[in-house]
């Protein structure tokens, strides 16, 4: 008999990743998903801006590499031009995709959570420092599933750069037991469903103390 | 769980291949056994039937008495390995200790004799040790069934190893420090018991008090660190991780993927699991030494007693990168110290004695301090300053004149008082009291070292060493409080 292939990989695009996490308690900043940069004007006039606007579907990561954000757009012009360069930067290997518009943040502190599955220990969970220095400074903590609340809280005080997690550039210090929510929001939705394989809440940004997730992934097998 | 019991407490033991050559291996094995004074009855194995050390060997375990033995101890060459097992289980041997190599450390059919070997061994419901490993120590029982040494003094320490070399390493420290063990074993391959198998028989092991263990890798990491939460529930659990290193982040489609290496994974679930990291064999036998001898922390308020200033800086610096805090103290300790000591003391944390110290302060600063409510943990610094001058003096040419006799021995009688004091300060008031001196190192026989060890004691060989332990001590007692409570 002929090995079984094993099942592919499929990411959920990144709104549905959130609507997924969202329901087992990620905070998200509000956003909508429409089909054209029209309509994307209209979604940026209902959130308020300024907004960002990004393409939006399963087959679509590695998004900031691929040119396929447009960040603090402040008027509608700027929502409907974006909308337009984005869509015609799309190529058909990228499948369905949408425009996705989210209110934009102001925020000078980037967390990183996530879950993968280990060939040895199975799930676990991360908890890390964000930003473009993330994989360098590589300041993250790991668990294992199952995981309690007081674990999610362990994983803040394992990391080592407790200075960005207190007061920091007149910004109060990051609320813990809303940011151990991120991480077991994280936690519960891969326990949840075993056919989670990885999750990305990649950034989670800090906005006045209080953690926001902008970007999710979610991938199954 | 499997109960090892046959293993480290066995009626009788067989040395299979013994030899009467003092290079081989199962010379060596047959040595350790009788030397360390193994009080049960020893059999030995030996093609020729020569004798070996005084003991009369037989050609094959058939030739020995049913029931007289539950361990055997193999150390003869791979391929004779399972007829060998298969004879000493119809012999009633309950465990084997395999030295012998060729399984799946090996090229060739190493990896599929281990496996075999593994079947049998359940087939035969036999405990197996090893194989590939160099032996078990085993206080209690007087046993020291290992092809290394050294034979350790008793005590509380639980020492398992996926490196033999590593156990004999540990071994050492307790034998310098006097920190003894309760038990010991090299995994060896591990092919039917692993680390965490022994981790769990130790945890209700009634004379292991905490356990100490160097993994390198683990084959299923989950039933792993099931198995230390388990232990660590119960009793401390220090872990040394080698090959940290050694791996790389693996290519993934995901951030967290990409930075999930095997070893943050090991170290959060490590800590997840209730177990002590510690970063190296000096860190890791400190923490345990501090759990075999001590009470736990019950804060992280610390008091650092001082008869010299450096020192107490140097403490006060090794407490601030850590979660102990260099307590605040109390107007009445203050008050209380003050009574006892010239004006010119530190009126401060550490508290430097300013060398205003006479014959009975240090015992009762000691006393007050770790006494008092607000203090949880007590670091004592200048133990063996006046053994060290005493020392010089005894050895120098104007001995035993001039007074030098008198204020010798009073020297020397002043380090033990310290000494004793800061043992019984501990376990009356129920709170850790860390000794720290370099001279544990580079004089173990001055007599305040000595009276630490004595006392069933750890002088620390640094104030740095002292306060990483006692923070790995209040790290632990904290986690397994809050995971009671939660």
């Amino acid at each position: 008999m002929a090995d079984r292939e094993p099942r592919p990989l499929v990411t959920l695009s990144e709104h549905e990743s959130k609507l997924l996490l969202a329901r087992f308690g990620l905070p998200i900043a509000s956003e909508r998903v429409v089909a054209t940069p029209e309509a994307a004007v209209g979604a940026a006039d209902e959130i308020g801006f300024p907004v960002a606007v990004k393409v939006c579907g399963r087959r679509i990561a590695h998004k900031t590499e691929r040119g396929l954000v447009r960040l603090g757009l402040r008027d509608a012009a700027a929502v409907r031009q974006a909308g337009t360069d984005l869509l015609a930067r799309v190529t058909t290997e990228d499948g369905d995709v949408e425009l996705l518009v989210a209110a934009m943040l102001a925020s000078s502190r980037e967390l990183i959570v996530g879950m993968s599955t280990d060939p040895t220990f199975g799930p676990s969970v991360m908890l890390g420092i964000g930003g473009i220095f993330a994989e360098v400074v590589a300041d993250v903590a790991f668990r294992l599933l199952p995981m309690t609340t007081a674990d999610a809280h362990a994983m803040i005080d394992d990391l080592v750069t407790q200075g960005l997690l207190g007061e920091f550039r007149g910004e109060p210090p990051v609320d813990r037991d809303a940011l151990a929510a991120v991480v077991m929001a994280v936690a519960t939705c891969a326990e949840a469903d075993a056919s989670i394989d990885a999750i990305d809440v990649n950034p989670v940004l800090v906005v006045d103390g209080a953690p926001v997730a902008v970007d999710a992934l979610v991938v199954t097998r | 769980m499997r109960d090892l019991s046959p293993l480290f407490d066995p009626a009788g033991v067989i040395i299979a291949g013994a030899s009467a050559h003092p290079g081989k291996f199962g010379f060596v094995a047959l040595h350790n056994l009788l030397a360390a004074g193994y009080a049960g009855r020893v059999f030995a194995t030996n093609l020729d039937q020569e004798p070996v050390l005084g003991i009369h060997t037989v050609a094959s375990v058939d030739d020995l008495p049913h029931g007289r033995a539950d361990l055997i101890v193999v150390c003869t060459p791979g391929p004779t390995v399972s007829g060998i097992l298969r004879q000493a289980a119809a012999r009633g041997v309950r465990a084997a200790f395999v030295t012998s190599a060729g399984f799946g450390e090996a090229g060739g059919d190493g990896p599929a004799r281990e496996r075999e070997l593994v079947a049998l061994a359940e087939e035969l419901d036999m405990v197996l040790a090893g194989p590939n490993a160099q032996g078990v120590v085993s206080t209690p029982s007087g046993l020291c069934a290992q092809i290394v040494a050294p034979y350790p003094p008793p005590g509380g320490i639980g020492v398992v190893s996926q490196s033999g070399n590593l156990v004999s390493t540990f071994l050492n420290l307790a034998s310098v420090s006097g920190v003894g063990v309760s038990r010991a074993v090299s995994a060896g391959n591990a092919a039917a018991l692993d680390v965490g198998d022994y981790l769990e028989w130790y945890g209700v092991d009634d004379v292991t008090r905490v356990c100490l263990a160097y993994v390198e890798g683990v084959r299923d990491g989950r039933r792993f660190m099931q198995s230390v939460a388990e232990t660590a529930a119960v009793k401390p659990v220090v872990v040394v991780k080698g090959g940290a290193s050694l791996e790389g982040q693996r290519a993934a489609l995901s951030h967290t993927g990409s930075l999930a290496s095997d070893d943050r994974i090991f170290t959060g679930a490590l800590r997840q699991a209730g177990a002590v990291r510690a970063q190296g064999v000096e860190e890791a036998f400190d923490a345990a030494a501090l759990f075999a001898t001590q009470p736990l922390p019950q804060g992280n308020r610390v008091a650092v007693v001082t008869t010299v200033g450096g020192w107490g800086v140097l403490t006060a610096d090794a407490i601030s990168g850590t979660a102990l805090e260099l307590a605040a103290l109390p107007d009445d300790l203050l008050a209380s110290i003050g009574e006892r000591v010239p004006p010119r003391w530190s009126r401060n944390n550490p508290i430097d004695l300013a060398g205003g110290e006479t014959r009975d302060t240090v015992p009762e600063v000691l006393d007050l301090v770790a006494g008092h409510r607000d203090i949880d943990a007590v670091i004592f610094l200048g133990l063996g300053i006046q053994s060290n001058q005493a020392r010089l003096m005894s050895e120098g040419r104007f001995f035993p004149d001039h007074g030098l006799d008198r204020i010798v021995s009073y020297h020397r009688r002043q380090d033990q008082r310290y000494a004793e004091a800061a043992m019984a300060v501990a376990a009356a008031r129920g709170k850790p009291v860390l000794v720290a001196s370099e001279l544990a190192v580079a004089d173990p026989a001055n007599p305040g070292v000595a009276a630490v060890r004595e006392g069933g004691g750890y002088c620390y060989p640094s104030a740095r060493r002292a306060v990483a332990a006692l923070a790995h001590a209040w790290d632990y007692h904290r986690r397994r409080r809050a995971r009671r409570d939660a």
